[in-house]
């Protein structure tokens, strides 16, 4: 009973030294996001509250602190309470198996890659949660969308994994890192990369994709019924979720801690500087591709992610596979 | 090994008494919430077991797309049948409790059998010719007896998936008349011949247009 409380100490200890950089720098991903957007709209944006504006995104949320929590007398309240809790839990819960270096990361599981295809399939209970309990028409046509939405491009999202899987021969995390270390997969898969890079936005509901919030026709969508604190959560939530898709990217296809070249300056950079660099530069593109593309219309959406991206990574699947078994490539045999 | 088993029974109980509430609550769309709770302690009883390939496909599967689903067509009956009060269920005048108790007597028997089998033969459960070794991950080894032992059952099982598939497609199927549709192709490969059209316009006459 003695040792096993000192493991769940020692654990509790990682999970916080984890946790707590990844909420700040939810927080400062948010600010950059904004900026970003307004430089490429020639704006200022956010640069009153400290240096470049760095701060603004703990004002926000200390504003969203001291706003009243309102609940609508007639939504299905412990539900509507749960709904950004769901959403903030599952987009921390999935950090726990990103390999930031060799040997640093908080769970080496066998299953990495599945445990978080898993947690972001499970991302869209939050939101159909919220749109549901709210109990009013706009919130409910957004979760109704978001379901939908996401299911599809999971879809393409699991096949494209299948292919990364397939030069890996291993679902541990760290080991699709290692088997890297000779080429990344953005260039043998680069197609797969693209696809992935789309998905992900759509997955994350993020611009050109973000119909479950479409201002001008639903209002917020799920999110509309919601104030204070909870509204905070979702928003979290959902950037912690950009983020980590990020982080998955970066993992699946930019070989994670793995420095770009192995030579000296390169490689002396400590590993999680390189995926924090990965990720950044994935979130750059993010952030630029909301500034850049207008929304895409619903029956566009499916038609992309049924009719287009599922048929070609399959077909990516195929021409994987075989690639590998006729220059006798297989790995782990 | 205590701190293992007080997991274990954490997560059996939440799962009994989420399918129970699956069944008792009132509120089908929390039913399907019930069920949702039910299937991820499920996958957490799968992973403390060591399977957790298993579990992860367990939550993948049936929590992340099966239960979508279900909560989907769930909501949607809902808007559709009772409007204005989506938080309450009627009682339909006990028309399906037959078919119900037929179905559960099923299922009923069906556990006497495997339990009694069990309890008469202790190594049915066991007579299973698969060497199960520590060494090799278990999504390694599922892969290998799925893909060679059982292939044919594998294929078998996949084509009646598909034939499942493409009837639901085929019976739900209705051509409607008269929708627009958007082909990319057509709408790039317009030239200019085709979309605008020259006209000497007399004045004060105008231009007829057909079409």
């Amino acid at each position: 009973m003695d040792s096993y409380f000192s493991i769940l100490f020692s654990e509790v200890y990682k999970i916080i030294f984890l946790l707590v950089p990844v909420l700040v720098s939810v927080a400062m991903i948010v600010w950059l996001d904004r900026r970003v957007w307004a430089f490429v709209q020639k704006r200022r944006g956010p640069n009153v509250v400290g240096p470049f504006g760095l701060f603004q995104s703990l004002a926000d949320a200390l504003k969203y602190i001291f706003k009243e929590i309102i609940i609508p007398a007639s939504s299905n309240k412990l539900v509507f309470v749960l709904a950004p809790v769901v959403t903030m839990t599952l987009a921390l819960i999935s950090w726990a198996v990103i390999p930031f270096g060799e040997d640093f990361v908080l769970a080496d599981i066998n299953v990495g890659i599945l445990y978080l295809f898993a947690v972001s399939s499970l991302g869209v209970y939050g939101i159909i949660m919220g749109g549901w309990a709210s109990n009013s028409k706009y919130p409910f046509l957004g979760a109704i969308r978001s379901a939908a939405q996401m299911v599809s491009y999971e879809v393409s999202i699991g096949v494209i994994i299948i292919n990364v899987l397939l030069c890996v021969g291993s679902l541990n995390l760290s080991d699709i890192v290692m088997a890297q270390q000779n080429l990344w997969f953005v260039i043998p898969l680069f197609p797969m990369f693209v696809i992935f890079f789309i998905s992900a936005l759509a997955e994350t509901n993020r611009p050109p994709f973000d119909l479950p919030e479409a201002e001008a026709e639903l209002v917020a969508g799920y999110q509309t019924e919601y104030s204070g604190m909870m509204y905070a959560m979702f928003w979290l939530g959902e950037y912690a979720n950009i983020l980590l898709m990020c982080a998955m990217g970066s993992v699946l296809f930019l070989g994670g801690w793995l420095s770009p070249i192995d030579v000296f300056p390169f490689n002396a950079v400590p590993g999680p500087f390189w995926l924090i660099f990965k990720i950044l530069f994935l979130f750059i593109l993010f952030a630029l591709v909301k500034a850049t593309v207008p929304r895409y219309r619903y029956d566009q959406l499916m038609k992309l992610g049924w009719k287009i991206f599922l048929p070609f990574s399959l077909f990516y699947v195929v021409l994987t596979s075989s690639f590998l078994l006729y220059f006798d490539l297989l790995p782990g045999k | 090994m205590i701190a293992h088993s007080v997991f274990f029974y954490i997560f059996s109980l939440i799962a009994i008494v989420s399918a129970v509430m699956v069944t008792v609550s009132k509120n089908t769309v929390h039913s399907v919430f019930f069920l949702i709770l039910d299937f991820i302690s499920i996958s957490c009883l799968f992973i403390m077991i060591g399977a957790e390939f298993l579990g992860m496909i367990m939550l993948i599967v049936y929590v992340g797309a099966v239960a979508v689903l279900f909560l989907f067509v769930v909501m949607m009956l809902n808007v559709a049948e009772q409007k204005g009060q989506w938080f309450s269920s009627r009682w339909d005048g006990g028309t399906h409790i037959p078919v119900g108790l037929l179905v559960s007597l099923i299922i009923f028997f069906e556990l006497i059998i495997v339990i009694g089998g069990w309890k008469y033969k202790p190594d049915l459960l066991n007579s299973l010719s698969i060497n199960i070794s520590n060494e090799v991950t278990n999504t390694r080894s599922i892969g290998n007896v799925l893909y060679t032992d059982y292939i044919l059952l594998f294929q078998i099982s996949g084509m009646i998936l598909l034939v499942a598939m493409i009837g639901a497609i085929v019976l739900t199927y209705r051509e409607r008349a008269g929708v627009k549709r958007q082909s990319y192709i057509k709408q790039i490969s317009r030239e200019r011949d085709e979309g605008v059209d020259l006209v000497e316009a007399k004045r004060n006459k105008g231009v007829k247009i057909d079409a």
